[in-house]
């Protein structure tokens, strides 16, 4: 942080206007992924199977679901910050554009479908 | 976009001049195993939800490749790519409070990082060996 006005110091915002609101998403997500994807783990690992009907069952359930929809926010949204600084990194010029805005489809269009699925699945008629 | 003036000034050496050390190959692996599972493992989890969500034909056959010998490999090597990530990322939120930066605790995390990866993946694949007998 350098020649910025006393207000913009004060914020932690500098010349692009983000501060370090990515850096910190990536954390608060990092640490809601860590919570839910133990139990994620945990949970397959629990059933007596992972067949149709005994994944349905499970599914159909809210405490399964509501923490499956939680995961799907969660880990996309990382992801998504996650990929963007491998980008940013590595990838220049106008290829970084499109690479950007085929990240930020991927991950809307992938977390649109597969909180369609849980909830297809948990609300749907049985 | 703006784009930097391309001038040969100097460069401080790096990645093909310093020794490799299990830190930077955490790093590097944290990198690679974010983004592998980002690109791949993502994609499996939509298959199988949206395999569960269309119906028993379309899991059966979800199950039927993750269950063969390639999708289980597939599956054990993505255990362990998830394990490593959480493991680092852990190592990277402590780091994140301004500790663990003096060499050899630095650099015992790190290991330790691996070790525990490591054996959670086979008591990951133990327990659902015993429970589901695969």
């Amino acid at each position: 942080m350098g020649a910025g006005t006393d207000l913009g110091r004060v914020r932690g915002l500098g010349a692009a206007k983000e501060g370090a609101h990515h850096w910190w998403l990536q954390r608060v997500t990092a640490i809601a992924n860590l919570v839910l994807m133990l139990w994620f783990v945990f949970s397959l690992v629990r059933l007596p199977s992972l067949d149709y009907a005994a994944v349905i069952l499970w599914l159909r359930q809210p405490v399964a679901a509501v923490p499956m929809l939680l995961l799907i926010v969660t880990v996309f949204w990382h992801f998504r910050l996650g990929v963007q600084v491998m980008i940013e990194d590595y990838v220049h010029g106008q290829l970084r554009v499109i690479a950007m805005l085929a990240l930020n489809f991927y991950a809307l269009a992938g977390a649109a479908a597969a909180i369609f699925a849980v909830l297809k699945i948990s609300l749907g008629a049985s | 976009m703006a784009t930097r003036p391309i001038a040969p000034r100097p460069l401080s050496p790096h990645l093909s001049i310093w020794k490799w050390q299990v830190h930077a190959i955490v790093s590097i692996m944290h990198r690679i195993t974010g983004n592998a599972m980002a690109l791949g493992a993502v994609v499996l989890f939509l298959w199988w939800l949206i395999a569960a969500a269309s119906g028993p034909q379309a899991y059966l056959l979800f199950m039927g490749v993750a269950t063969g010998w390639f999708g289980m490999l597939v599956g054990i090597g993505l255990t362990w790519v998830f394990f490593q990530h959480m493991c680092s990322g852990i190592r990277h939120l402590i780091m994140d409070t301004g500790q663990g930066y003096d060499l050899p605790t630095a650099k015992a995390t790190a290991s330790a990082t691996f070790v525990i990866s490591i054996l959670l993946t086979i008591l990951t694949w133990v327990a659902i060996y015993l429970h589901k007998g695969l």
